[in-house]
């Protein structure tokens, strides 16, 4: 009897990578039994039923071009030459993965976290479309997300693109660093959730005629909180992932990412309790949780380059931010975002983006993923700013100008109908709680 | 209101880019990304008030 064959070097070092790739749909079933919760009981089956169609229209769009645009550092690239300078903006591989080795090489993996990071982007803006928004289109603005926004932002950070190149070209540290995509994931997702909010407009119901808003609770929050549990283990395999594919990261310093996640997380979760304590005399079940998810979303930034004392100071703040921005968004500028993803994904991601300016320390000696060499690292808070400015300044616009062209085709929002008998009944023919009674007091003239 | 929010928000990009492409020393360059960002937020103050107006007509 012949022994086994012994693994080669390249299987046992893409092994543990597969794993934590592998472990982000826990992230994305987390969301989609958030999104679920926060919303009317009347619509969950719809949001469930949204989630998934999310998640596979974001797989196909972003197997058909996602990864030929996003592309992996060193691949064929179209670069613009400015100032004796070659700036790589977006891939230019072939499209439906084809000419790539699926065999656990670097790209592989790449293209596989792709594959799923692009259908937990297009999770968060179910969040703030919830109750509202049509199935059809929420399956049209995920095409357009994994398919052109997500992965145009993920080439300029991890495709070799002219984010990256910052610190080679212009010394700004190591260029624009996210280690798990806090903005290139998070961020992008949460502007987007802000421009279908601002695009579907609130619930009816929500605003009075003096502007102030009517509590609109989540129906469940049993499935909000496990939503959040479930998150955390996939965030512990998208930063691990992250860290080691895009940041040169040995793979025993998932022990620290492990780490630093769980303890963002919580300080996040236990400052947006303290503050709805002490604001509101109990603290508050859902802030709670989005402030769960924010701290993980801006774990994500610095997870890999911090100690955890400094995650636990990134966690609280984001705890701090989020629970305010929540309260900002809802009353002073009546953006109805029921799931919390602006604040959560959005304000989360954009934090812990600037905290690797602030907090993180990069060992030169980290794979460079510009393809050159690692300089310095005294701009590396400038190199974070430019990439802020680029998620406010340029795909914010791109987004909202997308979906606002979509909706002018194909209606993003339902008809008054469909919000009255809730999305179950209108648009699935069938509810997810059958024997409950329903609710219809928000629509009485008042 | 709107539109002149997501037009000064490209042109705060605009010139957090230019800021870059044209400023070799450090702390102009610094000084011009932040007023790019700056610009970035006015322009979104715009649009969020213009989202304000035009949800208060939609009520």
């Amino acid at each position: 009897m012949t022994p086994p064959p012994v693994p080669a070097v390249s299987d046992a070092a893409s092994l543990l990578p597969i794993i934590f790739i592998l472990l982000i749909p826990c992230a994305i079933a987390g969301l989609a039994l958030m999104n679920a919760g926060l919303g009317r009981s009347r619509s969950a089956a719809h949001s469930m039923t949204s989630s998934l169609c999310v998640l596979a229209t974001a797989v196909l769009a972003y197997f058909v071009c996602g990864f030929a645009w996003q592309g992996f550092a060193g691949p064929a690239s179209q670069v613009v030459a400015t100032g004796g300078k070659s700036w790589s903006w977006i891939g230019s591989g072939p499209f439906f993965l084809r000419h790539l080795a699926l065999d656990g090489a670097p790209e592989s993996l790449a293209a596989l976290f792709g594959l799923l990071s692009a259908a937990l982007c297009a999770m968060i803006p179910l969040g703030s479309g919830a109750d509202r928004w049509r199935l059809g289109a929420c399956c049209a603005s995920t095409a357009i997300l994994a398919g052109w926004t997500y992965p145009l932002f993920a080439h300029w950070v991890w495709g070799g693109g002219w984010l990256a190149q910052l610190g080679a070209h212009y010394g700004l540290g190591r260029g624009f660093v996210d280690t798990a995509g806090a903005g290139t994931i998070q961020a992008v997702g949460g502007v987007t959730a802000l421009s279908i909010a601002w695009i579907l407009g609130a619930r009816r119901g929500k605003y009075v005629r003096d502007g102030m808003p009517i509590a609109i609770p989540g129906h469940n929050l049993v499935l909000v909180v496990f939503g959040c549990l479930l998150a955390l283990i996939g965030w512990w395999g998208l930063n691990s992932a992250g860290a080691i594919l895009f940041n040169g990261a040995a793979q025993g310093q998932a022990v620290l990412v492990a780490i630093n996640t769980v303890l963002a997380a919580a300080a996040s979760a236990l400052m947006a309790a303290a503050i709805t304590k002490v604001r509101f005399g109990k603290p508050d079940a859902s802030l709670t949780a989005n402030g769960w998810i924010g701290g993980l979303a801006a774990s994500s930034g610095a997870s890999a380059f911090v100690v955890p004392a400094e995650a636990v100071v990134i966690g609280a703040a984001a705890g701090a931010l989020i629970t305010f921005a929540i309260e900002w968004f809802e009353l002073r500028m009546r953006v109805d975002d029921p799931g919390g993803a602006i604040s959560g994904h959005a304000v989360g991601g954009l934090w812990g983006v600037l905290s690797v300016g602030i907090f993180a320390r990069i060992p030169a000696t980290e794979l460079d993923v510009s393809g050159g060499s690692a300089i310095g690292h005294s701009g590396q808070w400038l190199a974070q700013v430019v990439g802020i400015a680029t998620l406010i300044g340029f795909v914010l616009p791109l987004t909202y100008g997308l979906n606002w062209l979509v909706d002018r085709i194909y209606r993003y929002r339902v008809a008054a109908e469909g919000e009255r008998q809730g999305l179950d009944l209108y648009e699935l023919g069938g509810g997810a709680y059958p024997e409950f009674i329903v609710h219809n007091e928000e629509f009485m003239d008042r | 209101m709107k539109i002149l929010g997501f037009l000064l928000l490209l042109a705060g990009w605009g010139l957090v880019l230019a800021a870059l492409a044209l400023l070799a020393a450090s702390v102009p360059r610094g000084i011009f990304v932040l007023a790019g960002v700056c610009v970035e937020l006015v322009g979104l103050a715009l649009v969020m008030r213009g989202h304000l107006v035009s949800e208060g007509a939609r009520e």
